[in-house]
């Protein structure tokens, strides 16, 4: 298993969106090296020919009614918002990704 | 007895025959928080006056001669990663400090129309991500056996407040073993439903197919009627069971094992197990043997690979769960320094950076990678194939024993900072408990006596199969009965009294 | 306002000359189910912002999506109506990626196993021929939020301070229907383009599924195009041009970007792989975001919801009860009217079929229903600004009323002068047809010795045109007819009296 480099765990936090100091990357590069190569032992499994699991049981087709439930009011939408305008969420602008 | 120490059914009949009212009890256990949780630290918040409202409203309800569930009145304390209206609700996390849902869990809507007063919330390792409670934001909980060690996790704080007895009754969620260990290394029963058994509609999830809500308490009849409550069908919740939930009341009331076989895990004893704790695991096994119990060997192969499948599947699910905590909608918003005008992307990073902690973090970057095209087939895609195998395992196991039994975790509650350093040795804590999420089983927990080489508690793991939870309840309940008759009354009972001598 | 300075162009000739286009369209629409797709809030366009959000779809901690069923059950009549294969077993897949619209930050949508896959989709062209797209995919999503960007210049992303967002769009049921890649197109790819997404849009209303409104962005479509040149293999690289909300935009987008990747290939640059905006008002595309291999969604099936398993039988009822496709509506309708390409063309435009299909099934001729629900009323109806469909359904006019007038012409009680002014009443609200003509006291002569006279009195005051007749001229009976109605002072009528004059003249009638 190819080895995770400090430039792979940077590329993931920017994926996962955390702002890594220099410290923390350059710690997490070693622990999470130490842990994958401790959980790559899953592909040591006898897994040729077993289907993935997804779910614990097998359920499926688990659906409700197209009928109008009750929603929360603006107030308590909002009440955890860091920042509220016009009985809409304020967020920092938002960079032109699409 | 005093009301603190009695345990929820005690409770129930107390206020049924009229010795005691909900506001006397929930009070006593209001004073014993303020006496004791200075130093436990179990509770993240109090509500004391939310409490003792809805106490008092359960006592008018039973003076007017309503019908009323076995448990109203009898006050519980609920895990902070369960949503609760009105209550701030932290999952034991910076990101989310001070944040007031404005909704409940489905759990604990049920919990309210039922009429349990609702302590406060208790602590936990942030997310519920570990096995010591050291990962809470807000500090750790102290195991009431031993103020210097941690009291499991990552539902800590529950375990702890019931060894405390500052409540009879809590809330665990349990996702590779967050109720069964702490449980287990403070003395206290705890129980994972089967998957889908008890809604997870409210529960702050870490990994959606492996996440469980299930009842923390001081008697293995305690968990089967806190379990009877919550659990059951939810349409809120596309994985919720629909089906009846098992009769896991009358099964522990019945505490019969004869003729039962009980299957051994030949890979969950032995090497890697304290010694203390392996022989009390072994006493326990006769115990059940003398009860007209019947005992097989098992061989569960794939179980080995559990502990890797696990750390992949979780921080796979956990790196998507998380990503809603962005500072956009609720929780903290930090803005980056050195930024004039920062967009949303960088405020999100900055934020979710200094909100987070370590372990958290560690799981997300994990999980980001598991998951990341190229890496996917060989992470996830196995892990997901060990899962079969492993349920393959215990399909195996349960066509030659009715139930399969285990120590609940490797070793008695350990010091403070002594695996912080080293995730993979934490990680451990959980090696016999996790095959349980992985393959969607139940589990219960219950005491096994206190390890010779350092008296703290061990426990003891039943393991049934999907849907069949009564059975871990009869067995449970069978060997708390030896097991009381033998120490000559709760192990609970030997728990240091935490009050300073004046 | 557009950020990028103009693009150089190729010449649309020279494009087609030197390149193949490659086209594919990724059509999003928005469900009309009355409740979003995971949750049970209601979907109501316009409403207060905010006010449609709920722990679901606000991504609340602790909330659970739980399927809408109806959300469903259109995916696979829409599936079925393009053709497709229904999957047996299909699941939910979360997208992941960071956006402040998108409450979770992950997309619930599907991945690899789509609900519905592997159709077609015929398209006629203006040149009468048709086109077969052929369909990929089409799988079950949800919409995201909407953004209101502040203090930049005209709401737009670019230069704003913050952003303040609405949640009541987040989790709408969406479709996204993607194309196979289209070869072979040539010049016609911007009319192939504009002519799937109006088909597919037909097709969705036909269904009921959706309101398929465009301008309200419950229909939206992104073009996928790429050049290569003439005789190549491997396709070029592609531009996806995001939200191209109508159909002449399409044609144009299309169109743009043909000549835009032709100027950069023909210049030896790249072209870059991106998603481009669409401006409708200069009709130009900018650069967006440039797709790199950083873009991870990281798909994996989703957790929180259990697989849909269609069983086979509901699959066929649902096939059973689908309309009969727009299409072969039309066909069959002007086969069975005799409407000729012009006639069946003014028809659709006015939006008339379904009135005429109405007034046919309640009794009446295909040619009359087409003539009373075109003429006047068309006039009336757009002097309203109105289409003649609400506009008689305003007047509370069924297709009853044009059958009631065209019996009260068969049966000879009027003629058609008449019957236009009979019509005029109902249109002015006097009443039904048989109400206008009592009180209006329109009545045909029926006394045929009058009109026996007033036909010899006319074939002998015009001896030219009767011998033009005898010899065989038979259209110039009309000249004659109209001096016939006259002496009946309008209540004559004009066939018996045309029948009248051939058979006095000696002529087969
Ligand atoms: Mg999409
Ligand atoms: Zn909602």
């Amino acid at each position: 298993m190819a080895e995770l480099t400090r430039a792979d765990v940077e590329h993931l936090s920017r994926l996962a969106r955390i702002d890594l100091s220099d410290v923390e990357l350059d710690r997490m590069v070693g622990e999470l090296g130490v842990i994958l190569e401790s959980v790559a032992t899953v592909q040591q499994a006898p897994t040729d020919g077993v289907e993935a699991m997804s779910h614990p049981l097998p359920l499926a087709n688990v659906a409700r009614p197209d009928e109008v439930r009750a929603s929360l009011t603006p107030q308590e939408a909002l009440s955890g918002a860091p920042e509220v305008d016009e009985q809409r969420f304020s967020v920092p602008r938002i960079l032109d990704q699409d | 007895m005093p009301l603190i120490r009695s345990s929820a059914a005690e409770l129930a009949n107390l206020m049924a025959t009229g010795e005691a009212s909900s506001v006397e009890i929930t009070r006593a256990s209001l004073d014993r928080i303020a006496e004791v949780d200075g130093e436990v630290h179990a509770f993240l918040h109090v509500d004391a006056e939310g409490a003792l409202a809805q106490a008092a409203e359960v006592d008018r309800r039973r003076a007017a001669g309503e019908e009323l569930h076995a448990l109203a009145g009898v006050p519980i304390a609920v895990k902070d990663v369960v949503v609760t209206r009105g209550l701030p609700t932290t999952a034991g996390s910076r990101i989310l400090e001070g944040w007031v849902p404005p909704y409940d869990a489905t759990l604990v809507t049920r919990l309210r129309e039922a009429g349990l007063p609702i302590l406060g919330k208790t602590n936990m390792d942030e997310f519920a991500m570990g096995s010591s409670t050291e990962h809470s934001a807000y500090g750790p909980t102290r195991n009431p056996w031993d103020l210097g060690r941690i009291p499991g996790g990552s539902g800590g704080g529950s375990a702890a407040c019931l060894a405390a007895y500052e409540a009879p009754l809590a809330i665990g969620t349990d996702t590779g073993g967050s109720i069964r260990q702490p449980a287990s290394v403070t003395g206290t029963v705890g129980a994972k439903p089967t998957y889908g058994g008890v809604s997870r509609y409210g529960l702050i999830a870490m990994a959606s197919s492996l996440d469980q809500a299930g009842p923390c308490t001081r008697t293995v009849l305690d968990a089967a009627l806190l379990h009877s409550l919550i659990g059951g069908h939810d349409r809120m919740d596309s994985t919720s069971l629909d089906a009846p939930v098992p009769p896991v009341v009358e099964a522990a009331n019945r505490a019969d094992v004869s003729g039962m076989r009980i299957g051994i895990v030949k890979e969950l004893t032995g090497e890697g197990f304290q010694p203390g704790v392996q022989k009390r695991f072994e006493e326990a096994v006769q115990h059940l043997v003398d009860a007209g119990a019947e005992i097989v060997q098992v061989s569960c192969p794939s179980f080995r690979y559990a502990l890797a499948a696990y750390y992949l599947v979780m921080p796979s699910e956990v790196s998507s769960n998380l990503a809603k905590f962005d500072a956009m909608r609720y929780g903290l918003r930090v803005l980056p320094e050195g930024i004039d005008d920062p967009s949303a992307e960088q405020v999100m990073a900055a934020t979710r950076d200094a909100g987070f902690g370590d372990e958290v973090k560690r799981r997300i970057i994990l999980g980001t990678y598991a998951l990341s095209s190229g890496y996917y087939d060989a992470y996830y895609g196995s892990a997901q194939k060990v899962r079969t195998l492993i349920a393959d395992d215990f399909a195996r196991a349960f066509e030659v024993a009715d139930v399969l039994v285990s120590p609940t975790s490797p070793t008695t509650a350990f010091p403070f900072g002594d695996k912080m350093s080293d995730p993979l040795s934490m990680y451990m804590q959980d090696i016999a408990t996790i095959p349980a999420n992985l393959a969607g089983v139940p589990g219960l927990s219950l005491p096994s006596g206190l390890a010779d080489e350092d008296g703290l508690p061990a426990g003891f793991q039943i393991l049934a199969p999907a849907m069949k939870d009564e059975r871990m309840y009869a067995v449970g309940s069978a060997l708390e009965k030896r097991l009381h008759a033998a120490w000559g009354g709760p192990l609970l009972a030997r728990v240091p009294s935490l009050v300073k001598e004046a | 306002m557009s950020t990028s300075t103009t693009d150089a162009l190729m010449g649309y000739d020279e494009v087609i000359e030197r390149f193949d286009p490659v086209m594919g369209l990724e059509v999003h629409v928005e469900l009309g189910t009355a409740t979003k797709m995971f949750c049970g809030c209601a979907t109501t366009f316009g409403a207060e912002p905010n006010t449609q959000v709920c722990p679901v779809c606000l991504g609340l901690p602790g909330a659970l999506p739980v399927v809408n069923a109806v959300g469903v059950e259109s995916a696979i009549r829409i599936g079925l109506a393009l053709n497709c294969q229904i999957a047996e077993w299909c699941r939910f897949a979360r997208k992941n990626y960071f956006y402040p619209d998108m409450p979770k930050n992950f997309q619930t949508s599907q991945y690899d196993e789509p609900i519905a896959f592997n159709g077609f989709l015929d398209v006629e062209l203006s040149d009468g021929s048709t086109y077969r797209v052929e369909i990929e995919r089409a799988h079950m999503e949800e919409d995201t939020g909407k953004s209101l960007h502040v203090g930049g210049a005209t709401g737009r992303i670019h230069g704003a301070t913050h952003s303040l967002v609405d949640y009541n769009r987040a989790g709408i049921p969406l479709i996204e229907i993607v194309t196979k890649p289209m070869v072979g197109a040539g010049e016609r790819a911007p009319e192939i383009a504009r002519a799937y997404v109006a088909t597919l849009r037909d097709l969705l209303k036909g269904l009921g599924v959706s309101d398929v409104k465009m301008e309200q962005g419950s229909m939206r479509c992104d073009v996928n195009l790429s050049l290569m040149a003439k005789g190549a293999e491997a396709f070029g690289t592609r531009s996806e041009t995001k939200n191209v909300n109508s159909l002449r935009s399409v044609e144009r987008a299309v169109r743009y970007e043909m000549c835009r990747h032709g100027a950069l290939l023909a210049a030896g640059e790249k072209v870059v792989q991106e998603t481009r905006h669409w401006h409708e008002d200069t009709g130009m595309t900018t650069a967006g975001r440039e797709k790199s291999d950083a873009e991870d969604y990281r798909y994996f099936p989703e957790p929180d919801l259990v697989p849909v398993a269609p069983s086979r039988e509901w699959v066929e009822e649902l096939r059973a009860a689908l309309p009969e496709p727009p299409a072969q509506r039309r066909k069959r309708l002007q086969t069975a009217y005799g409407f000729s390409d012009l006639e069946m063309r003014d028809v659709l435009n006015a939006g008339l079929l379904d009135l005429i299909e109405e007034t046919v099934a309640a009794g009446g001729s295909p040619a009359a229903a087409r003539k009373w629900w075109s003429g006047e009323i068309a006039r009336r109806a757009s002097a309203q600004g109105q289409d003649v469909p609400t506009y008689a359904a305003g007047l509370g006019l069924s297709p009853a009323a044009v059958v009631e007038l065209e019996g009260m012409v068969t049966s000879g009680r009027l003629n058609d002068a008449m019957a236009r002014q009979a019509w005029e009443g109902v249109l002015d609200g006097e009443g039904t047809p048989t109400q206008v003509a009592d009180a209006r006291g329109l009545q045909l002569n029926q006394d045929t010795g009058a009109l026996e006279a007033a036909v010899d009195e006319v074939i002998a005051a015009n001896p030219d045109v009767a011998d033009k007749i005898r010899d065989g001229k038979v259209q110039a009976v009309g000249a004659l007819i109209g001096q016939v109605m006259k002496a009946m002072k309008g209540q004559g009528d004009a066939a018996a009296a045309r029948a009248l004059i051939l058979e006095r003249l000696g002529q087969p009638s």
